[in-house]
């Protein structure tokens, strides 16, 4: 039935709504001075739809004809997708404002990308799952390049662009030889040819080439070069915007394309996400420590976070996946915190990125720094705040599927990641005392969504929130 | 008799071909754009011919978006280097290089 369908893809099709009459409306009218009205309405909107998904209950619906998933696992990620693209909105909003970058298409922009991601989640075809990356890449691209007179941004935008195409056109290769040699693009169908004890050599090479366009968008080495110069060259909203929804988005959809249609060769890939773990574990924490820029730096952060959450799909197993949606959960959590903190650097109104000028912040801030204290010691995975329960959950699926190597080399390369987290804490408590220092204050809503996130960091330890029960629901509907 | 594995191969070619003008090419961005383009279409042959024969039609479908997507995809690809060209000047592949990755 097409109602009951449309029923399903109600909260898709209002965003997407939304956004077209946003777009049209503000080009017929007042174009960029509706711009700060859009970002509060966007947010707004993202955050009813949360709560709307949220509470819409639980049983596993499909829309047509098994296409689009509409699951604990997809509300799941979708709640969090929304509630961090609409955070990260809010705190653009000051500072684009005082930077002159507002402009209209940047919330609709956004609402797009994320009706894309809210696609990718919820995807049960190789059609819809296309789709889906595509609206969402192609909205970031342009979101990418937003500064169009900043030489920075723009190349940001085309490396980025050409990158991602380049992942889009290896998955949709992986797509094509699927779709061939199990002679359907649904993701049910795929799962009954491939789990026939065996898989096809058509259908591995079509599963290896849809991992790599995958690993691409979650940027996992070795498919992670273009992740430094794409954070460091787009506006640091912008940056903040990618380093949260999206990864959270690709991950999601990493788990459904690998469990929802590839559940029956769990041995033929696991081995494939385990090595893709291993390598961003390493190469994030190694890289990580030559970098100044601070920017670059949370790229690499995110490069090595994302090697820790494939490390929970690497266990292929049900609390494999739970880990991993609880870590990506609290990696965002801590990523808005972290980028409230970034946008408030500034020295005579002009953004800084530079780690070193952070020195002796904390006699300036006492605050702000302890609150970066905080998320900076849960990002390295220091044992009471909530960062150490995120890797604690992943090592234990990975030990629990036998994966004891992966797990050692996880503890490993978390020892080596927690160096650049503690510079940028010694530069802000023991750095030299610095002529041209920051400037103090900021924005209240950016000081709001650091204290927060800090504040969960600590008092999530109790019970994470609950999140670990719903993660739990997900992990079930998605695995079985 | 034209089969099923003459098709592939052909995709095949054009897909390789495709990446290899990612990767080696050194002069210009429009190649870029090209060669994702090569990569996009040896897709398209490649569903269309298992759509014909596996006498499903769903490939064909695939096709049709694919083709959609390509186009938008195109286009963005060319406003983004427009505007870096009014940028930098210049659209050569090493020269797209203010930032080190």
């Amino acid at each position: 039935m097409i109602s009951a369908d449309l029923n399903i893809i109600l909260p898709e099709i209002v965003l997407s709504v939304f956004a077209m009459l946003a777009l049209v409306g503000a080009v017929y009218t007042g174009k960029d001075k509706l711009a700060p009205v859009l970002v509060w309405a966007s947010a707004a909107l993202f955050l009813a739809a949360a709560l709307w998904i949220g509470t819409s209950g639980g049983g596993d619906r499909t829309a047509f004809s098994g296409m689009f998933i509409d699951d604990a696992f997809s509300r799941f990620a979708k709640v969090i997708i929304l509630v961090s693209a609409a955070a990260v909105l809010l705190m653009s909003e000051g500072y684009m404002t005082r930077h002159k970058i507002l402009r209209f298409e940047y919330p609709v922009l956004v609402v797009l990308a994320v009706v894309g991601m809210m696609m990718m989640v919820s995807a049960g075809d190789l059609m819809s799952l296309y789709m889906g990356l595509e609206l969402q890449s192609l909205a970031l691209y342009v979101v990418a390049a937003l500064r169009r007179d900043s030489e920075r941004s723009t190349e940001a935008g085309l490396k980025y662009f050409v990158l991602g195409a380049l992942s889009s056109g290896l998955l949709l290769y992986g797509a094509s030889l699927t779709y061939g040699f199990a002679g359907t693009t649904l993701f049910s169908g795929i799962i009954a040819a491939a789990s026939e004890g065996h898989l096809s050599v058509g259908l591995l090479i079509g599963l290896v080439m849809m991992m790599s366009g995958l690993a691409f968008k979650v940027s996992a080495v070795p498919f992670h070069m273009w992740t430094p110069d794409v954070y460091e060259g787009s506006p640091t909203p912008v940056t903040a915007f990618f380093a949260t929804a999206p990864k959270v988005a690709a991950m999601g959809l990493f788990a459904r394309l690998l469990f929802d249609a590839f559940g029956g060769a769990v041995a033929d890939w696991s081995q494939v996400v385990a090595l893709l773990s291993l390598l961003s574990m390493f190469l994030g924490s190694v890289a990580a420590i030559g970098q100044r820029d601070i920017k670059r730096l949370m790229a690499y952060s995110s490069i090595t976070h994302m090697g820790f959450a494939l490390m929970g799909l690497a266990s292929g197993t049900e609390l494999g996946v739970q880990a991993m949606l609880v870590y990506m959960a609290i990696y965002v959590t801590m990523n808005v915190g972290v980028f409230a903190f970034i946008l408030s650097m500034s020295r005579d109104g002009q953004p800084v990125t530079d780690i070193k000028a952070l020195g002796m912040y904390s006699k300036k801030e006492p605050g702000r720094a302890l609150a970066m204290l905080v998320l900076l010691f849960s990002l390295a995975g220091v044992p009471p705040l909530v960062g150490f329960f995120g890797k604690l959950y992943v090592l234990q699926a990975a030990y629990g599927a036998g994966l004891v190597w992966l797990a050692v080399a996880g503890v490993i390369a978390s020892v080596i990641g927690a160096f650049y987290y503690l510079r940028i804490v010694y530069y802000m408590y023991f750095g030299e005392d610095r002529e041209d220092a920051l400037d103090a204050g900021g924005s209240p809503v950016l000081w709001g969504f650091l204290m927060a996130s800090a504040l969960i960091m600590v008092v999530g330890v109790v019970n994470l929130f609950g999140v670990e029960g719903a993660a739990a629901a997900a992990a079930a509907t998605l695995v079985n | 008799m034209i089969g099923l594995e003459h098709y592939l191969t052909v995709a095949a070619v054009l897909f390789v071909t495709g990446i290899f003008g990612i990767f080696l090419n050194r002069k210009n961005v429009i190649i870029l754009l090209m060669s994702i383009e090569l990569i996009l279409l040896s897709v398209n042959i490649n569903l269309v011919a298992f759509s014909s024969y596996l006498g499903d039609l769903a490939g064909q479908v695939f096709t049709l978006f694919v083709l959609t997507v390509a186009a938008a995809e195109a286009a963005i690809g060319l406003a983004i280097l427009v505007c870096f060209f009014r940028n930098r000047g210049s659209i050569a592949v090493e020269d797209v290089n203010v930032m080190k990755g």
